[in-house]
């Protein structure tokens, strides 16, 4: 058994671990709760652009429709977006992220589809490159600050590029969609072709005069849209995460503290033992003389 | 007929404003246009530039816009921008910036149609700096 000494080390050791936690806990919680809002501010504007696109497509279809929505005629060729964080220590956030992302591209290329992948986030990048290593074509970071416009922009951008330049033709966004603070779930979504919510649409959508008219609005809108959908996609990230890791620190802090208590009680338990060996050796030896 | 309009700005990071006004002008990609209560149902694009919240909830105001579009209804206006300030936030140096940028994307635009929207909005930009 462990020496008095050994045991006070290793609960000091515990218990500095258990204030690293604690403190991570509590700086998760405060990020969620500005991340929490900025995905929350960040839905009327995904809202009404969903609902005016809507409004749009119906109005458009046939050969004329632009690509983005009726996509290229094929599916050969795909094109996966992987979102995840950049950060660990948040449970199973990342690993769920990434769980669907294999699924997704597996299935795939099983099918005998070309597949390319795009990561934003170091974890999915480190999960995914040695499986799919070859198939990475771009790599972005999160970075420390909040999710932004101008974060999502150059996705958006080289997705765009991509598939202007016609070398994908169906482009998924795979990222966790924050259900509530102990809830996150791995989603998937087809941005290219866009997925149009038929429900948003508003029975009185034809109504609308459009200026300049509806392909050339098509036109700036489903772009946009994209980008639109990958900042939705990170704000969404980005809380999940905080979320996570706020249950993942907690439950860290609370073990450390049941670590703690056992110890405690082992400690004193040995310490005693000592003490009564100690005092029988004294006292047989008194008996002796 | 009601005699103020509801008016929301959105940019894709918040809701920059929502409120009652009694007109608000915005600068449509095809010209400037004032929408008034009782308009026609509309959508249209947006090019950079001023628009002009008039009696709104909190008196006056005007935000300038990176482009977007509006969605126009009698009773409700909506505006998603690209970007939006409020026009007190927006200066001419940031302004020289943005249209400095535009001329770096200019010369190494790819496409056509790219440097068509690029010159467009170069144009609107420069407008707007003389407005400010």
């Amino acid at each position: 058994m462990a020496s008095v000494k050994e045991m006070r080390t290793r609960i000091a050791s515990v218990k500095s671990i258990q204030k690293i936690t604690k403190a991570l806990q509590m700086v998760a919680a405060a990020k969620l709760r500005r991340a929490q809002t900025a995905a929350e501010n960040a839905r009327p504007y995904a809202r009404r652009m969903a609902n005016v696109i809507a409004n749009l497509s119906a109005g458009v279809s046939g050969p004329s429709a632009p690509r983005l929505l009726a996509g290229t005629g094929s599916d050969q060729r795909h094109l996966v977006v992987v979102a995840t964080s950049d950060r660990g220590l948040a449970g199973g956030f990342n690993s769920g992220i990434v769980r669907a992302a294999r699924e997704k591209i597996g299935n795939l290329l099983a099918d005998g589809k070309e597949v390319k992948i795009i990561t934003v986030g170091r974890k999915g990048r480190d999960q995914l490159r040695r499986t799919y290593g070859k198939h990475f074509i771009a790599n972005y970071e999160v970075g420390l600050k909040p999710a932004t416009f101008a974060l999502a922009q150059p996705i958006a951008r080289k997705v765009l590029d991509l598939f202007e330049a016609d070398e994908v033709d169906v482009v998924t966004l795979i990222y966790s969609r924050f259900k509530s603070v102990v809830s996150q779930v791995p989603t998937v979504r087809q941005l290219i072709p866009a997925e149009v919510d038929e429900t948003e649409a508003q029975p009185n959508g034809s109504f609308y005069e459009y200026e300049p008219d509806e392909e050339a609005i098509l036109e700036v809108l489903l772009p946009q849209n994209i980008s639109v959908q990958i900042l939705n996609a990170l704000l969404q990230n980005e809380a999940g995460f905080y979320a996570a890791q706020m249950t993942a620190t907690d439950n860290a802090t609370r073990n450390a503290g049941d670590l703690i208590d056992n110890l405690t009680i082992q400690m004193n338990r040995t310490r005693q033992a000592q003490i009564t060996k100690e005092l029988i050796e004294i006292i047989s030896g008194a008996a002796a003389v | 007929m009601a005699d103020k309009i509801s008016f929301d700005l959105v940019s894709p990071e918040r809701l920059l404003l929502s409120e009652d006004a009694e007109m608000v002008t915005l600068p449509g990609t095809e010209g400037d246009l004032g929408v008034l209560p009782g308009h026609e149902p509309l959508i249209t694009t947006l090019r950079p530039g001023v628009i002009a919240v008039k009696g709104g909830g909190q008196g006056d105001a005007r935000f300038f816009v990176m482009g977007g579009f509006a969605e126009v209804n009698p009773e409700k206006l909506t505006v998603l921008a690209e970007e939006a300030l409020p026009m007190a936030d927006m200066d001419a140096a940031a302004l020289n910036q943005r249209i400095s940028n535009t001329k770096e994307d200019l010369l190494v635009a790819k496409s056509e149609r790219e440097r068509a929207r690029l010159v467009q909005m170069l144009d609107s930009l420069e407008q707007a700096r003389a407005a400010l």
